[in-house]
């Protein structure tokens, strides 16, 4: 916000008034366009089959006058907000306020985070939505990878979460599979290694591993589509994945899913009620929180693992060709930048922290289903990339929590939470377009300056 | 130890776009330690000439040799795209200047140097753990950055986005990122399109101490004719996609053909232009 703040008189050019009015006379003609055979007349079979219908040019007046103001209103909002950077209402002394405070918040909201078991031990209901906030930071923390950093649009990303969460969830109740010589034919025997409570510890690598080999599956028939193209074949291959999932019954038992799934141990101790439990061992009684704080502190661990594998990636030679790739491709390969490797590297790491969340949901949930792993998913974490500022770590952060929580929060208006979600989402991207943390900090620099690169030289990518 | 005098030899080279023939039969060398103009009217073929060199377009026919200073000889037309660069140290700037507007200048020499500091990372692996040796050779590569901002004065502005600089200091800019990645050959198309009399007075001082300090050979597309006479020790003239001149400067700028076929018919014209150069 802290940016050149244009003289507000050059804005109001006599026109401006006219063009507000021109475009709200515009978008009240097309209301009535639209709603006069809507709402105009009502019609209805009558009794004995005939067409009934009768007029409520009172109701289309209201409508139309509605949106008339509601035009105009935007406008005017438009103006005074404007696109992030070119204008401010907020006096530049404030701004520079909110950006110091801003450098606290990271870490204020960290150590939040690690109080929240604490603060709310006997309130389950917001433990368990601070669990699936923070899964969705992690999510939106590996996505961010992908479309943030490298600029390729990844519409399909639930299908790492889904590869990760069935991996785990298959391994774990056949055993992972060891192939072991012998010298008889075939000569080659697979021997199903159960691990008990070391289940969740083990699997969790191989789960982000084989997520990380279906990134790379996926990143090779994508390697020349850009943009729009990219998104729509990724989109393609997260429904595929979903499909193969719930049309392959005999292993994933279809749309019934998989059950009993091994919970998490803290390194081999369960948490579960018996002499052989933590709390058993401990001498506490036993509580069902434990096993909720422990998931906390799991995701939270993941999580924060996660955002500093990306910083550090962030700073190295692969991070900074992430980045150049996504500014200009043309560019990368005439400096020796191999783009296949730098993009397959991109999709592998994203992937992988997919399907680390996705076997921490499975020993959550102890149930999954292709149910979980729809569209809207990955629509939800791109969404959260993309509102919190694409390549930034504390903006993903942000808009997690509001996205997620905000949702719970405006549970009480049933039915109009999503109008309410939808009016914040229109109101977010007028006021900021490039998301809650618009600006790219550098990764070296020279002269050991905080400066930060504004928005609007920073591209998105074409994929 | 005789290894050739030419460090690029390019020979027989066609290219075709369907029916269009953008470059037909040409063959022409590059010295070693020189400064090669490749000049000629718009849209005779220059760029596709610099595309095909740097990999961006597969030539239709011909082949294209280059050797560097230990003998090491490449054959480019068998080199895929980004290993032209890599491997056969060949770097260029484009017409249209492409830096990465988003990053720093620094940054953009730092992505230059991309696969020194890739190896040096041990792929991510040592990077991520942040091992000395790694540190040591980042500390190395934002050295070379500096230096190198130094030499086009913009040291000042290292940490700011590229794309906020103005135009001349992009240019530079550009040059230096090629630079980075310490090429045997350095390919320049239209480093001088836009700039000023004193920026192109610059331009020419900074790649003759290109040619002169570190003993890189370039090969330069220029229609500023001022440059092009002030620094090349070789021109070669081009039109309708075949070589009509190639020598020295002042060979090239007495040849008749190249006089009459620089702006096609108009001879004064012709004469004006290329007279402008002395």
């Amino acid at each position: 916000m802290a940016l050149p703040v244009a003289d507000r008189s050059t804005a109001k050019t006599p026109s401006t008034f006219g063009f507000i009015f021109k475009k709200a006379a515009l978008s009240a003609l097309v209301a009535l366009a639209l709603f006069s055979l809507m709402i105009g007349i009502r019609t209805e079979a009558g009794p004995s089959g005939q067409l009934i219908y009768w007029t409520r040019f009172g109701d289309l007046a209201a409508i139309v006058a509605a949106v008339f103001v509601g035009s105009i209103l935007v406008e005017l909002l438009r103006q005074w907000l404007g696109p992030a950077g070119t204008r401010t209402i907020v006096p530049p002394r404030i701004t520079e306020g909110l950006s110091v405070a801003s450098r606290f918040l990271a870490p204020a909201l960290l150590v939040f985070a690690l109080l929240v078991p604490v603060i709310f031990y006997n309130q389950r209901y917001l433990l368990d939505l601070g669990i699936l906030v923070l899964t969705y930071v992690m999510l939106g923390w590996g996505l961010n990878v992908v479309v943030g950093l490298a600029g390729l649009l990844d519409l399909g990303y639930v299908a790492f979460y889904a590869v990760g969460a069935y991996s785990y969830a298959l391994l774990a109740q056949y055993g992972l599979p060891l192939p072991l010589l012998s010298t008889a034919y075939p000569f080659i025997t697979v021997e199903h290694l159960q691990l008990g409570p070391w289940a969740f510890w083990v699997l969790l690598p191989v789960s982000g591993l084989l997520a990380a080999l279906w990134g790379v599956l996926l990143g090779f028939p994508v390697l020349r589509l850009r943009g729009d193209y990219l998104a729509i074949v990724t989109l393609a291959f997260g429904e595929i994945i979903r499909l193969v999932i719930l049309n392959w019954q005999d292993l994933t038992g279809g749309p019934n899913g998989i059950s009993g799934i091994p919970r998490p141990t803290l390194f081999g101790i369960p948490l579960n009620p018996g002499p052989n439990g933590l709390a058993g061992m401990l001498g506490i009684p036993f509580s069902p929180t434990h096993r909720l704080v422990f998931l906390f502190y799991l995701i939270l661990a993941l999580a924060l693992l996660t955002n500093w594998v990306a910083i550090r990636l962030r700073r190295l030679p692969i991070g900074r060709a992430w980045e150049a790739m996504r500014e200009d491709e043309v560019a990368c390969r005439a400096l020796g930048i191999n783009i296949t490797t730098t993009k397959l590297s991109a999709f592998a790491t994203g992937a992988m922290f997919g399907g680390f969340a996705g076997a921490f949901f499975a020993t959550r949930q102890g149930f999954i289903s292709p149910e979980s792993f729809t569209f809207q998913e990955s629509a939800l974490v791109l969404a959260i990339v993309v509102l919190g500022g694409m390549g930034s770590q504390l903006g993903v952060a942000l808009a997690a929590l509001t996205m997620i929580g905000g949702f719970e929060l405006f549970r009480g208006l049933e039915q109009y939470r999503m109008l309410v979600f939808g009016g914040v989402m229109v109101l977010l991207m007028i006021w900021r377009p490039r998301g809650l943390v618009g600006h790219r900090a550098p990764s070296v620099f020279l002269h050991r300056e905080r400066t930060t690169i504004s928005s609007d030289m920073v591209k998105e990518g074409r994929g | 130890m005789s290894v050739s005098p030419d460090i690029l030899t390019v020979e027989h080279l066609s290219m075709r776009f369907g029916g269009i023939v953008a470059v037909n039969d040409l063959s022409f060398a590059a010295k070693r330690r020189e400064i090669t103009a490749l000049i000629g009217p718009n849209g005779a073929g220059k760029t596709t000439v610099f595309n095909c060199i740097t990999g961006f377009y597969r030539p239709s026919g011909g082949s294209m040799r280059l050797v560097h200073d230990d003998g090491a000889t490449f054959q480019l037309e068998r080199l895929h795209d980004y290993r032209i660069s890599k491997v056969a140290k060949v770097a260029r700037t484009f017409q249209n200047i492409r830096l990465f507007p988003g990053m720093t200048a620094l940054e953009n020499l730092m992505v230059a140097q991309h696969a020194t500091l890739m190896r040096a990372s041990g792929f991510s692996l040592l990077g991520l753990l942040g091992v000395p040796s790694f540190r040591e050779a980042e500390a190395r590569a934002i050295d070379v950055a500096r230096q190198w901002l130094d030499r086009i004065g913009l040291v000042d502005r290292a940490d700011d986005a590229a794309g906020n600089l103005p135009y001349g200091d992009q240019r530079r800019l550009e040059i230096a990122r090629a630079m980075c990645s310490g090429p045997a050959l350095l390919c320049l198309d239209e480093p001088a399109a836009g700039l000023n009399a004193t920026e192109s007075g610059a331009l020419s001082d900074l790649l003759l101490a290109i040619r002169n300090d570190f003993g890189t050979s370039i090969l330069l597309i220029e229609h500023d004719m001022s440059v092009v006479m002030e620094i090349s020790d070789h021109i070669v003239v081009l039109d309708h996609g075949v070589k009509i001149s190639d020598g020295e400067p002042r060979a090239v700028r007495d040849d008749p053909k190249v006089v009459a076929a620089y702006l096609g018919a108009d001879e004064d014209t012709a004469i004006e232009v290329m007279e402008s150069g002395t």
